[in-house]
């Protein structure tokens, strides 16, 4: 049932070569567009949201062509979409799915809440350790303090 | 702990804690002892705190070191525009050791990456400041005998108070039972609640300190600020809920002893001085000797 969904999906988009990632929460969809700088560059992208899914309710997707993510891109996306997977294709076909996690580390992406944190005043990229994966909360290295959800912002 | 920063105060052990307490014992007995002659050390106050850089600075001559540095940054290169990393990298050529304090939180985290030599931190904006917490545990297990199943009460700001957060955070390792007495406003943030937590120990929350006192080993007074009330009606309503006079010391425990970080202002009256329960004068004289043993230890000139 889930594999003729996902059939089904792809004839749709149909992209030879190129990223899916699948299984955004719907409201998330738009922010990891954001975060990937994706409406800034000049690949073709399909999105959708609000779709069904069996295993979400509702879930978004979004397909870029031509495009395949560094590991560090990848981390990006856990924060705002834990769900979602990722999915490489290769002249049509799916050479490699994964799910996206939420790493244990967080580097130079983020931004610390703390206005008084060094990190917000000198040239430092900000290093965060993940004390809560579920909650997404974020305990800075140099300040100590917590970026929680909620006060996340990333680095332009 | 040789050539180890100390920047926060889970960077050293529970045995290395011990250890720098031990010290600073030895240190009480001989106070004068010149094992750091060939060393320079230096202080950095980016940002002025007299009664700390003067612990350090008294420290270090105690033990014949060699004290470079500035009090307060306007008479530094930061006032020309220069980077922390700049001025870490370069006092670091000059010296054994860098005591630092500064306004932001996370400096001294940072300088201790850039610097080739240790770094202790003096005070990081809000963060830690953990050669007060270390003295604080000198005077606690002084006084008691032991830092282990005592009943401790935080007086006042919980909110803001760094030396609160880090004695809490400390104090985590020794089954202590926590009596935590504040303003609504000022009770101790869920971040350093979630430590005690996390070490399945016991916290109680008051308005009123009068309850406190008949139950703790240890009051540990703070002071209460005008500037982090939000609504100035709800300061001038608790200013004076969180004095303690020496009348109200009836029911304290004979064991009992008061600390304070120093400087205090009205918190503590001062009839409450000639009282024996008084420790903080006790408390900031500690604070030289527990500032030796971590010089000593860290430039590895003890073992």
């Amino acid at each position: 049932m889930e594999k003729d969904n996902l059939r089904k999906e792809l004839k749709v988009s149909a992209i030879e070569n190129g990223t899916v990632i699948d299984h955004i929460p719907s409201n998330n969809v738009f922010q990891v567009i954001k975060i990937l700088n994706l409406d800034e560059v000049d690949n073709q992208i399909l999105f959708g949201t609000n779709l069904e899914s069996q295993k979400m309710g509702k879930k978004g997707i979004i397909k870029v062509r031509n495009k395949y993510f560094a590991s560090d891109e990848i981390n990006k996306i856990a924060l705002v979409a834990p769900t979602a997977t990722l999915i490489v294709i290769k002249n049509f076909e799916v050479t490699e799915k994964k799910k996206v996690s939420v790493p244990d580390k967080v580097e130079k992406f983020i931004k610390c809440f703390n206005p008084n944190c060094i990190t917000n005043h000198e040239n430092i990229p900000t290093r965060f350790y993940v004390i809560d994966k579920t909650d997404l909360k974020l305990s800075c290295h140099y300040c100590e303090k917590i970026t929680a959800k909620n006060n996340m912002t990333f680095m332009p | 702990m040789k050539n180890k920063s100390l920047v926060s105060i889970n960077d050293f052990t529970r045995d290395e804690h011990h250890r720098i307490l031990d010290l600073a014992e030895a240190f009480e007995r001989h106070p004068k002892q010149r094992i750091l002659e060939e060393y320079v050390v230096a202080t950095l106050f980016f940002e002025p705190s007299t009664r700390t850089r003067l612990s350090f600075e008294s420290a270090a001559s105690r033990l014949g070191a060699q004290v470079i540095g500035f009090s307060d940054s306007s008479s530094s290169s930061t006032q020309k525009g220069e980077s922390l990393r700049d001025t870490i990298k370069t006092v670091a050529n000059y010296s054994d050791i860098i005591i630092m304090r500064h306004p932001r939180e996370g400096s001294a985290r940072f300088a201790s990456e850039v610097s080739n030599v240790p770094i202790v931190n003096a005070g990081d904006g809000a963060n830690q400041h953990p050669t007060q917490t270390l003295l604080d545990l000198y005077s606690i297990r002084k006084t008691q005998g032991t830092l282990d199943d005592l009943n401790i009460a935080f007086i006042g700001d919980l909110k803001y108070g760094r030396t609160v957060h880090s004695l809490v955070m400390a104090l985590c390792n020794y089954n202590t039972t926590f009596h935590l007495v504040s303003p609504q406003e000022l009770k101790l943030p869920s971040s350093v609640k979630w430590k005690i937590k996390e070490k399945n120990l016991v916290y109680h929350q008051y308005t009123d300190m009068m309850e406190v006192i008949p139950k703790a080993d240890i009051l540990y007074m703070t002071r209460i600020q005008k500037e982090r009330f939000s609504d100035p009606m709800e300061y001038e309503r608790v200013k004076n809920s969180y004095i303690l006079r020496n009348s109200m010391l009836d029911d304290a425990k004979p064991n009992m002893k008061i600390l304070h970080p120093l400087p205090r202002v009205n918190e503590i009256t001062v009839d409450v001085d000639e009282n024996p329960k008084a420790y903080y004068f006790t408390q900031a004289l500690n604070g030289v000797y527990v500032r030796q043993a971590i010089l000593a230890a860290i430039l590895g000139v003890v073992e």
